[in-house]
């Protein structure tokens, strides 16, 4: 069985699901489309099963903040080792309240991808069998790669502002300076280069 | 000046009456000379410093060649080398495996990041500086540093514990200026 390029694995996953799939977008890198939220992990099951998609592999569960759209789109890539092609997909949720179904029953490496997801972004995926945060410290407060995240100024006491030298030494009392380094003799323009002897082997 | 609060070990006098005629100052110098010989620094790498601290210890810059050995427990080292970015998640850990090492114990800072954050200051989850958790003893700027500026730098370490007096109460911070 060949590989199926992106438009015969949407018309195929457009003609079982309808409406819950998008329209394939223009692409600019990849191609994508969109999934309904409510039917992922139904479609999930499907591109897994379906023997002429065979989507053995899901590579990559991440995500992107829109704060203007005020949506956060998780992106899924699936790949299929059987006919070797890809497939990217992608949901909107809702920023205020980011939720959607967790793939962990259907690929087992949704686990750590959407841990993370969860520690960087703060969406909930309902179903996870074990989400928290997978690479911050439990108690950190706030999702990094939000947009609109502001650093909470250090961490248990740990100060997050370290002075400027320049500051530090300016702030010194002019006696306790340490000494200038005076500055270079300014070169001396090379002497012009003899022609160079010719190489042995050149003539 | 980082280093500058610590306390030392204090010297006790009442053990001290029973040797007041031996040359405290002979004594010292064999003691400290074989304190500075037998380095064991812990074996901790936190980034791409730790590489080069690994080729340090390797058979090239071999720094066995001044007693320094890696050791795998903080229990049993002299010397912290922190090698590389720290990130708060690790400054934590960091800052407890330096309260398990035995007194007396140094720090050298390797690295930028472990100097000031370096090329990650700006990132959100990375300690700007160890010295905002530990005392740092020794610097050693470079991303990352060569095998022959970390064997200075712990050529910088022995030159401080060779100039300890057994009697102050604080150990000299900062090695000599370069002469």
């Amino acid at each position: 069985m060949a590989a199926l390029t992106f438009e015969q694995i949407h018309q195929k996953i457009a003609a079982k699901f309808g409406d819950a799939i998008g329209a394939a977008q223009p692409p600019k890198k990849d191609a994508f489309c969109t999934f309904a939220v409510a039917k992922l992990v139904e479609v999930g099951r499907a591109m897994k099963a379906d023997p002429d998609l065979a989507f053995d592999h899901l590579q990559d569960v991440t995500a992107t903040d829109h704060p203007k759209e005020g949506l956060i789109r998780v992106v899924y890539h699936f790949y299929s080792y059987t006919h070797r092609h890809g497939f990217c997909a992608k949901v909107e949720l809702p920023r205020a309240q980011p939720e959607v179904d967790t793939l962990e029953g259907v690929w087992k490496s949704a686990n750590w991808f959407e841990r993370e997801v969860f520690d960087l972004f703060g969406v909930t995926f309902k179903g996870h069998p074990d989400l928290r945060r997978i690479m911050l410290p439990d108690d950190w407060v706030g999702f990094p790669l939000r947009k609109d995240y502001r650093e909470a100024g250090g961490y248990q006491g740990i100060s997050n502002i370290r002075d400027n030298p320049l500051d530090l030494y300016l702030s010194l009392d002019k006696a306790c300076r340490p000494e200038p380094v005076a500055p270079a003799e300014p070169a001396t323009p090379a002497a012009p280069v003899a022609p160079a002897a010719p190489q042995k082997g050149e003539a | 000046m980082p280093g500058a609060d610590r306390k030392g070990y204090a010297h006790d006098p009442g053990a001290s009456s029973a040797v007041v005629t031996l040359d405290t100052n002979v004594l010292e110098k064999v003691i400290n000379w074989s304190r500075a010989s037998s380095i064991f620094y812990m074996l901790f790498g936190l980034a791409c410093c730790g590489i080069e601290l690994m080729q340090t210890g390797g058979p090239r810059s071999d720094v066995d060649r001044f007693g320094a050995v890696p050791r795998a427990s903080p229990r049993a080292s002299d010397l912290m080398i922190v090698a590389g970015t720290l990130t708060y998640k690790m400054a934590v850990r960091t800052k407890l495996l330096y309260e398990q090492m035995a007194e007396p114990k140094y720090v050298i800072s390797m690295g930028s990041c472990a100097n000031c954050g370096g090329l990650f200051q700006l990132a959100y989850s990375v300690c700007k500086g160890v010295d905002k958790i530990i005392p740092v003893d020794v610097y050693v700027p470079g991303c990352p540093p060569r095998p022959e500026a970390l064997t200075e730098g712990l050529l910088r370490i022995q030159q401080i514990i060779q100039r300890e007096k057994h009697k102050a109460k604080f150990r000299p911070t900062g090695p000599e200026p370069i002469a």
